[in-house]
This record gives C-alpha cells, structure tokens and sequence, in this order.
C-alpha cells in the first residue's frame, strides 16, 4: 500500500509540475530506461524526468523506486544530469535514498555510423536505493530484499564509466553501453552492459497536430546485466533482463515511457515494471539572460 | 585507492574536452554526393504543412516563429544562404547539426521527417 501510494504520489507531483510549466518543446530522447543512446539534451534546454520501477524481490516486499532528473544541456555536445532518488516498500518505509550528477560528452562533432559518448557519474547513495538505473558486477535480487532500516546505513560513494555506441540507422537507434563502477572504498570494479533498439511506428510526420497518430509512438526493446568484477570476472551469479519498450510523445512536450522487465536468471528479479514521465523546458538558460538585462 | 580514481577520471574528463576542442573543424562544404542529392517531396504542399509542424516542435525555441533567429547567435533560417543551399545540403546539414556552435544533430529524426522539414524550410523563403 506504502508503496503504491508512493508511485501515485511521484506521477501526481510530475503532472502537477509539468500542468503548471508554461511553454513547451519535444523531446526527442528515447524511451530508453537503462541504456543510453548519443541523442543528449538541446543546449539552453532542461528536462524533467521520473523514471519509476516497481518490482517485488523474492524474500522482500513490494517496492517502488522512483529517480527524478534534471537533464540539462550545457552545449550540444555536453549535457549533464542531476538525478534525486527514493523510494517506498510496503510493509517497510518511505525514504530518500541519495543523489547522482552525471555528464555525458560527445568527443567527436560529426555523426558518424557509431557514435561514441563518453558518461562519467558520481553517485552518493545509501544501499536501500533500489531504482536499477543499471545493473553491474553481481548485483541481484537479494540486494533488494534487505529491509530498509538496515541497508539505508549502507553509503555508496561511487563512481561509474559508460562508453555509449549509438547509430542512428534509417529511422532505427540502436545503443550499446559498456559499463564500469567503483565504489570509491576498497570495492573491485564492477563491469555492466546495454544494449537496445527503437523506432517510430511511422517515419513521416502528419499534416495537422495529433496525439494518437502512429509517429507519436516509439517502439523497441533493451537488455542489460552485470558481467561481474575485477575480483570475479565471471557471469556467475549475475543478474540480466529484457524488456520491451514504448514511449509515447504527448501534448505540451510531454513523453511516457513503459517497459515491463523480465528477469533471465535467478540473480534477476522475476518482473520489475518501469515507468517514465518526462518534461522538456526549452531554452531555460534565456530566463536568466533576459532577467539580467539580457536578450531572450 | 580514492585519490588515484579521481584522478583518473579528471584525466579522463580532460582528455575528453581536449578531443571536443581539437577535433573537425567547422564543417564548410558538404560531402558532393549529399550536395547532389534531391528531395522526395520537394513542393509537396502536405509535406511543408507537417515541416511547419517539426519546425514548431524542434526549431522555433531557438529561430523563433517567424524564422529570422535571435539576431545573435541563432542564425535566421530566411536567408540567402538558406535560398542558395541545395535541398542536399539542408538534409546533410539538420543530420550533422554544428555541435561546436550550439546546433543539435537531427539523425534522431526519421529521414522521411527531415525532409519534410526542408520541404518547409523552402516554402517559407
């Protein structure tokens, strides 16, 4: 119950918040949850994002964990994100489970048929955080059941590596992502992976403004998992899934995002249900210019 | 432990900084095999009404509704470098974007939408 009322609560206060913003602008990201393509955020522009998941560990209660971002891009090459997580599990407690800051740059200024981006993370986090933005080393299920009074005096000072490989080809993306983490303590590092693929139900936009139309829909699927650490660099006891993915572009510069999880080994959780809301602000960085006499 | 991680991802962050300043210059001359290339729906009326809608979308935030820029550092998009440019090179040009000076790349757009977004960029000179 706890933790259902949370994830309404984490909706609410995202339509709440993207009702009240003003003007608005497409994104253009993917419905990606896990994995990272080259597209990154429009300089001057902010995105509001709620990424939720919802699962039930074996041995443990429902929960949901909820990552709020705020992705802003710095230059068209350079976009950084601040993430805010918590979150909820039934029969257990609510409670705000750490910060992220992130950049991710692109290195080379053409487009070419892969594209590398560079992400680089730090990560202060207790161990009750349970939103799964990734999965590496031998992260699984079991990490998820612990009950939260034990696992908040858990810190996590981490520090994450991504290589991003994307291609945009005809009107499909198609992402790869190595990942790398270390706990900041005497922890090995832990190596991941991401992979996915969308695309549009149509490629040619309508002639008039629609909601429902086919090029408002993006379909795909990723799959991501852990390949174990430097101590214990072996697929033993590590967790992956699959997941298709939908995403919805709505009016007002609005994006939902769905994805249903399915674990592929007993490390994995059986099922874990993501859900995204997701808010473009364009062109933040002319407030303050125009507030300081600027132009806008 | 702690001190050699940061400072391995200073390093990293440095180099990667240094590669985004020194790396293509800004691009001048389009490939000629873009250059040549024509548009499927050059003077489809359809086709410019869903172009003004991609344009409201992606690109007025920045060269305004009636596509003339900021009169700064966001070109007019009414121009006689727009007028001279082939439909090639427009296409080439919305998928490379100029990532140093602050346009976007727009290969996430399908092709079809690009297109149809230079269909626009015509009607309007």
């Amino acid at each position: 119950m706890h933790c259902r009322t949370y994830s309404l609560l984490s909706v609410a206060a995202a339509l709440l918040i993207t009702l009240w913003l003003p003007s608005s602008a497409h994104a253009q990201e993917k419905p990606y949850f896990v994995t990272y393509s080259h597209d990154l955020e429009e300089p001057g522009n902010l995105e509001i994002e709620t990424k939720t998941a919802l699962a039930r560990p074996d041995g443990g209660g429902h929960y949901g964990a909820t990552a709020m971002e705020l992705e802003y891009g710095v230059r068209a090459w350079w976009t950084s994100e601040l993430y805010l997580d918590g979150q909820a599990t039934s029969q257990d407690s609510t409670l705000y489970t750490g910060w992220r800051l992130e950049s991710r740059l692109r290195p080379l200024m053409r487009e070419h048929a892969i594209n590398p981006v560079l992400y680089i993370e730090y990560e202060n986090t207790s161990g009750a955080d349970k939103t799964i933005l990734e999965v590496v080393g031998h992260d699984g299920q079991s990490d998820l059941a612990e009950l939260n009074g034990e696992t908040r005096r858990e810190h996590q000072h981490e520090a994450e590596l991504k290589l991003i490989l994307s291609s945009n080809l005809k009107a499909w993306n198609i992402s790869e992502n190595f990942i790398s983490e270390k706990d900041l303590s005497h922890a090995p590092w832990e190596f991941g992976y991401a992979v996915g693929a969308t695309r549009p139900l149509r490629t040619a936009a309508s002639e008039s403004p629609c909601t429902f139309c086919a090029e408002k829909f993006i379909a795909g699927a990723e799959a991501y998992g852990g390949l174990g650490d430097t101590f214990s660099l072996t697929l033993r006891d590590t967790s992956h899934y699959v997941a298709p993915l939908v995403g919805w572009q709505l009016p007002k510069g609005m994006r939902l995002s769905f994805s249903p999880g399915y674990g592929l080994t007993g490390s994995s959780l059986n099922r874990v249900y993501r859900v995204g809301l997701a808010f473009e602000i364009p062109q933040v960085s002319g407030w303050f210019r125009a507030h300081n006499g600027g132009m806008q | 432990m702690i001190r050699r991680t940061i400072g391995f991802l200073c390093l990293a962050l440095s180099a990667t900084l240094a590669l985004a300043a020194v790396s293509s210059p800004l691009l001048l001359h389009v490939p000629p095999k873009d250059h040549a290339r024509t548009n499927p729906l050059a003077g489809d009326p359809q086709a410019a009404n869903a172009g003004a809608l991609i344009y409201r979308d992606h690109c007025m935030q920045c060269h305004r509704a009636d596509a003339m820029g900021d009169g700064h550092k966001k070109p007019p998009l009414r121009s006689d470098r727009i007028k001279s440019a082939t439909d090639g090179d427009l296409e080439w040009f919305l998928r490379q974007g100029d990532l140093r000076h602050g346009m976007p790349s727009w290969s996430s757009l399908p092709e079809t939408q690009r297109w149809q977004l230079v269909t626009y960029l015509r009607s309007i000179q």
